[in-house]
This record gives C-alpha cells, sequence and structure tokens, in this order.
C-alpha cells in the first residue's frame, strides 16, 4: 500500500510538493475539488505549486451530469438528504442536553471524592458517546438501505462517469484531494464508488487530502467550531466518511476554530472521541500513513484527555 | 421563536462580570494619586504615563484633563444620565477628573465641552486615542471590558469583494441616483446570491467598516457570500418615514435593475433590507407595504417612535414616523419571514425597540433582538452585525474546510 497523507488548509501556506518531490510522483496528479462547489476545477493555483499537470476529476460537474439522466437517482439521493438533515437535527437536540453535564462535570474541582468524580464525568462522557454511536449507526443505516435500493455504481448515468474516471486515475500518477465544503465533496465522492476507488488506487500510488479532503477519507467526520456566532458550538458527528483511513480525527484548522487553550473543551473532545486521536490540521501540518503506521508531520500535536495540546509523534494505524 | 439576548454574549457578559473587580470606588487610582498633598507636576506626568484615560477600574471610570481652563465638562449621549457632568479640579494642580459609575461591557461615546472664561469648545478627549467617526464628525470612545471585534478590523487573510458604482434613473424619485454594489470574493456568474439592500450604505461603509465586516464574515463562512445593494439618500428624514415612492425605488427599480444584471436568488427568504434608525424605519415600512417580497429584516436601532394617547413629542421630523408606526401597530400583518432586531440600551429609542419585539413576534414571523450596552450610533451599528447577518444569511460555517 502506498502512503497517505492529511494535510492542513494549503491556501496561505501549501506544503504539498515537497511530499510530491519526495516520492518521486510524476504527471499527471489527478484533483478532486468537488468540495469547491462552483468553483470546481480552478486548479490554476494548486497546479503552480505542484509544478506539474493537474487534471481535475469534475466530480462537482459529473454529478450534474448523472442528476440530469438519471432523474429517479436525483430524487432517491435528495430523499436520503433530507433524512440525514433531519436525523442530524434529531441528533444536535440530544446532543446539546448530552454535553453539558459531562462539561459542568469536567469544570468542578471541589469537594467531591476524586474517584467518584472521575467515574461521573466518565459515564457523563460515555453517554456522548452512546449518541454520537447510535447516530452514526443511523446514519450508516439511511447510506446502506440506499445503496442496497439503488445500487448507484451500477445505473448506466453513474457508470459511464465512473468509467471515464477510472481512466484518469488509471493514467494519474496520484491523487490529491482539496477541501472545502465537506459534505458536498463527500456525497460526490459516494456517488461515485470513491471508496472503493481510492482503496484500489493506493495500493499502488499516493493519496494527498487536506482539509475537508482529509475529513471526507476519513472513518468518522466531527464537525466542529467553538465559536460560531449562532448556535451552541458542539463538535458533532457529521457522518461515517468514506473509511479510508482509521484512528484519527482530522481537525482542519483547529487553531482558528477551537478554543485550544480551554482544558475542558479539549479534554471532552478527546476523550469523546477517544480512542482515536484529535489532529489538529492547521496550515503547514501533516500526517501521513506509511505501512499501516501514522507518522507525524511538521508541527503535529494532538488533543491530550488531560486537557492540553501536546506534541504528537506517532501511533499504529 | 426569539431571543433576547444571544448565548454568547450573555456568557461574554456573564464572564467579564464575573472577572470584574468588586466595588472599587474607594481604591480608585485617581483617589491614591490625589490623597494627601496636592500632586506634583511630575507627579501627574507619571501618573498619565502609566494609565491609559480614560482608567477603567471595575464599573468605575475616571476621565482626566489636564491644562488651565475654567472648567470641563463630560458632554455624552447615553440616555439616561446627564448628559453634561462637571469635572472636579485637582486643588493647586491643572488636572480635573470625572468619575461615571458604567455597566461592565459598555461603550460610551464622549466629547469634552471645556470652557475659557465666556468661551465654551467641545473636543475629543486629548488623553483618549480612541475615535468613532460618523457624518457628524468624532467622538472619543470608553469602553469597559468589551473591545473591538477582531472582525470589524481588515484581515489580510480574507479575500476582499469588490465594489461597483452604479447609476439608475429612478422613475420613482425623478432623478439618477447611485447604487455601491458589493459583490463577494470569488463571484461567479455561475452561482446565485441573495442580495441585501442597505440603507444609507456610504455610511455604513464609512463609518461602520462594513466592506470590511463583508469580506471578513464571509471569509470566516459565519455569512453566506451575498450581493449588496448600498443606496444612499439625499434627503432620508423625508425618503425613510414609509414614503411610498422610495418603496417603489427599492423594490421596482433597484432589486429589478440588480437582478436583471447579476445572478441572484429571487425567492423573498433570499432578499434582505437593512438600516439604522430612520433607516430601520424605511426598511419595515418597505417590507410592510410589499408583503412577501422582502424576507429578511435587518433593523438597527430603529426609530420607530409611536403613541398611545396625545401627539408626538420627538419633534416635527418624527410625525409620518409616528403615523406609520402607529399604523404599523394597529395592523403589522406579517412583512417579512426573518426580523433581526437591535438596540441600544444606551438609546432614546430602548423602550420603543422593546415595545416592537412583542408585536412582530404576534405576527408568526421568526424575531430576534438582541441588546448591547451602546449608543445610537455606528460602532454601535457595526459591532452588532455578525449576529444578525450570520442568523439572517448563514453561512456553510459548519461545514467548510478549505
Amino acid at each position: 500500500m502506498h502512503e497517505l497523507i492529511v494535510f492542513g488548509p494549503q491556501r496561505l501556506e501549501p506544503v504539498l510538493r515537497p511530499q510530491l518531490d519526495r516520492l518521486g510522483v510524476g504527471e499527471p496528479v489527478a484533483s478532486i475539488t468537488a468540495g469547491w462547489q462552483e468553483r470546481e476545477g480552478e486548479i490554476e493555483d494548486m497546479t503552480d505549486h505542484l509544478q506539474r499537470q493537474v487534471v481535475d476529476l469534475e466530480l462537482h460537474r459529473r454529478t450534474e451530469v448523472v442528476w440530469e439522466e438519471d432523474p429517479d437517482l436525483f430524487h432517491a439521493h435528495r430523499a436520503r438528504q433530507d433524512r440525514l438533515q433531519a436525523l442530524q437535527r434529531l441528533y444536535r437536540l440530544r446532543l446539546d442536553y448530552a454535553l453539558e453535564p459531562a462539561r459542568r462535570l469536567l469544570r468542578r474541582e471541589d469537594a467531591f471524592d476524586p474517584k467518584m468524580l472521575e467515574a461521573t464525568r466518565e459515564s457523563a462522557i460515555g453517554a456522548v458517546r452512546l449518541l454520537d454511536d447510535e447516530h452514526l449507526q443511523r446514519v450508516r443505516a439511511e447510506h446502506e438501505r440506499f445503496e442496497s435500493q439503488w445500487h448507484p455504481t451500477t445505473r448506466d448515468a453513474v457508470a459511464a462517469q465512473r468509467d471515464e474516471l477510472t481512466a484518469i486515475l488509471s493514467r494519474s500518477d496520484a491523487l490529491a484531494i482539496a477541501g472545502g465544503h465537506v459534505a458536498v465533496l463527500l456525497n460526490r465522492m459516494r456517488l461515485f464508488g470513491f471508496a472503493e476507488l481510492i482503496a484500489d488506487f493506493i495500493a499502488e500510488k499516493p493519496v494527498f487530502a487536506w482539509a475537508a479532503g482529509a475529513m471526507a477519507l476519513s472513518s468518522r467526520i466531527v464537525l466542529f467550531h467553538d465559536s460560531p456566532p449562532q448556535g451552541a458550538g458542539n463538535p458533532e458527528v457529521l457522518d461515517a466518511g468514506l473509511g479510508c483511513y482509521r484512528g484519527l480525527v482530522p481537525l482542519p484548522a483547529a487553531g482558528g476554530r477551537l478554543r485550544l487553550d480551554d482544558t475542558v473543551r479539549v479534554s471532552l473532545f478527546a476523550r469523546r472521541f477517544a480512542p482515536d486521536v484529535c489532529l489538529p490540521l492547521d496550515a503547514g501540518m501533516s500526517a501521513r500513513r506509511v505501512n499501516g503506521s501514522w507518522l507525524s508531520g511538521e508541527r503535529s500535536t494532538y488533543l491530550a484527555e488531560d486537557g492540553r495540546v501536546e506534541d504528537w509523534k506517532a501511533m499504529a494505524a | 421563536m426569539s431571543t433576547a439576548i444571544s448565548e454568547r454574549a450573555a456568557e461574554e457578559e456573564s464572564a467579564s462580570r464575573s472577572d470584574e473587580p468588586k466595588d472599587t470606588a474607594q481604591g480608585l487610582a485617581i483617589h491614591e494619586l490625589i490623597r494627601g498633598a496636592p500632586p506634583t507636576t511630575e507627579e501627574i506626568d507619571s501618573f498619565l504615563e502609566r494609565h491609559q484615560v480614560p482608567l477603567v477600574e471595575g464599573t468605575s471610570v475616571t476621565f482626566l484633563y489636564r491644562g488651565q481652563v475654567d472648567e470641563v465638562r463630560l458632554q455624552h449621549f447615553i440616555y439616561g444620565l446627564e448628559t453634561s457632568q462637571p469635572f472636579d479640579r485637582v486643588a493647586d494642580t491643572d488636572l480635573r477628573y470625572l468619575v461615571l459609575d458604567l455597566p461592565p461591557q459598555s461603550v460610551l461615546q464622549y466629547k469634552l465641552n471645556v470652557r475659557n472664561g465666556n468661551e465654551g469648545r467641545w473636543v475629543l478627549d486629548p488623553l483618549n486615542p480612541e475615535r468613532a467617526f460618523d457624518p457628524f464628525g468624532a467622538n472619543s470612545v470608553c469602553r469597559t471590558g468589551v473591545q473591538t471585534p477582531d472582525w470589524t478590523r481588515p484581515d489580510p487573510e480574507a479575500r476582499p469583494g469588490d465594489v461597483l458604482n452604479l447609476q439608475l434613473f429612478s422613475r420613482a424619485m425623478g432623478e439618477s441616483r447611485n447604487l455601491l454594489l458589493y459583490l463577494p470574493a470569488r463571484f461567479r456568474r455561475n452561482r446565485r446570491y441573495p442580495l441585501l439592500v442597505v440603507h444609507d450604505g456610504n455610511d455604513y461603509l464609512k463609518y461602520s467598516n462594513l466592506k470590511t465586516v463583508l469580506d471578513n464574515l464571509i471569509h470566516r463562512q459565519e455569512v453566506a457570500p451575498l450581493i449588496v445593494a448600498l443606496t444612499q439618500s439625499p434627503d432620508r428624514l423625508a425618503e425613510y418615514p414609509d414614503n411610498e415612492n422610495h418603496v417603489r425605488f427599492l423594490t421596482d427599480e433597484v432589486v429589478p435593475l440588480v437582478e436583471r444584471d447579476y445572478p441572484i436568488r429571487r425567492e423573498p427568504r433570499a432578499r434582505g433590507l437593512m438600516g439604522a434608525s430612520f433607516g430601520a424605519v424605511a426598511s419595515l415600512s418597505c417590507a410592510w407595504r410589499r408583503p412577501g417580497v422582502w424576507g429578511k429584516l435587518l433593523l438597527q436601532s430603529g426609530s420607530f417612535a409611536f403613541t398611545d394617547i396625545g401627539p408626538n413629542r420627538r419633534g416635527p421630523a418624527f410625525d409620518p414616523v409616528v403615523e406609520f408606526v402607529n399604523a404599523f401597530r394597529r395592523n403589522p400583518g406579517r412583512p417579512s419571514e426573518q426580523i433581526f432586531l437591535s438596540c441600544g440600551t444606551y438609546e432614546s429609542l430602548i423602550y420603543e425597540n422593546r415595545s416592537m419585539v412583542p408585536l412582530l413576534q404576534s405576527t408568526g414571523m421568526d424575531v430576534r433582538y438582541t441588546e448591547a450596552r451602546d449608543g445610537h450610533n455606528w460602532i454601535n451599528w457595526r459591532d452588532r452585525l455578525r449576529q444578525g447577518l450570520s442568523w439572517l444569511f448563514p453561512g456553510p460555517l459548519w461545514m467548510v474546510y478549505e
């Protein structure tokens, strides 16, 4: 299996090229920029940075073609999205109430017996985990129901696009998956069966993914922002991701989105998603999976269960 | 559904309060300075070098003035306090001071009235560098525990939008009008955008940093990329209070022009009106006269004066306002879908704005109301924009990781 490298945002501090050079990646590099939505395919900056020919896979455009050619699939997809959104709203409603006691217990340092307090904390965090797990199961069930009913990759409109994608990937020397809107990106990749395509691809060639791209490949997508202008700012599980890797919860631009100096929030985040490692991916940061193990990149850190942000070295995948 | 004060604002306020020292009035720095013998010139110099003026100590704010003058008075614009308050002179010195009690999270704009003999003049506080500007000039600014939001300052990482100059001949107004059009960064013709029409747009740009605010909030994904049409009336007192010509200008001329030339989402819920003071009245009256057109209203410190009985006591400029608001209160209808209302608690209009909230809620509209300890000014309106815009035009913050 070849390397999978996940990065933080690339706009202000692009760091892909040295990794491509190190691995001797040639041309062309296939890119997925569906997360950029209407800006999909505007890859001039990426091409300049990589100093290689880049061929965008145009998943956003291809999806529009599929919807036009296969309206039944489109309507079924929309219905699934509506159900997923409803599930997310219901989950969010419960999450507010589940997180509050965990947060309050983590803030307490008073006269309770420390062991009793810690057991209660663990129980409260466990309740949040149960809720997260249940939500993820319900989301997975929606996808499985959709897949078993519609078999999208075997439908003519999708299969035709998938054949073209397979051909481009077979000519490409690496795959680069950009960030953007994580749900849009994930939906497009899922429609064309990219879990399988990437599994085949990475057997021989490297895959690079940054920001939302790194999230889409993970096995559990966690949305997060501690200080949104509206709403509670509770991290929430969105979806299962494509499951291309396990063991990491990628947190792109965490430095700007999370209150990393708030030990209670950091601790709760880390403990809630343990044993996965919650990995901030700010600009310039990266981690790579080599031979089944994760290796830290420059300045890598992780959210520690004691609430601090610690240097991160390595872990088994 | 409505919220009196946002959770975050309340949280910040709570945090700030818990950090505040208790009653500090007896231990103020100025009292330490003047205790015993009068301070020497050097001691006063040193004191001023060590302290940022005005001195904020808990809920006590000490204003200072240094100079050989006959009288200094604080002139401010907080409704509820004496608008003119004299400084005390420190005996045998050229230092004068005034201690004012201000709640935490307050913003106070003020000038100093300095009198020598019969000559008095209003000046900016020479010891305080912070200024706020408005169409009438500038004021000094005092803050107690509240900072200028970072999203109001230029962010080098934020991609800038463009502001274009347009001109249209308005049949409703019988003359040509200039219009500024804000296009968000990374504007694309193949995307459709919400439209926000802003009253007193030039003033919002100049005194509330509206372009910077939009650039930053869109960059942060907190506000959806949107197109903003900025109007500027040459006679707002005549045109804003429930004027059908103004309604026609905005609804039948500005909107169609922008929709014709730019990719705009045409459903009401993607179309908003915004304004402050009389501009808020104009926004509400426009939506009221054309229900089903404007799905979102952002109303700041609306001049929603009304009477339950007797004549209007705010002066003739308010006569048409009162006439409109009274009519609106009798029959509000359902002018919009979502309304964000904000007002400063130090404004004379706080009563009218608070009164508006239950009325708006009774119509079934989605209403959100927020207050701040601030006055009727462009800084207050600027500092509420994040709350208002991100609620009315939420961006994909939660979903976008670039």
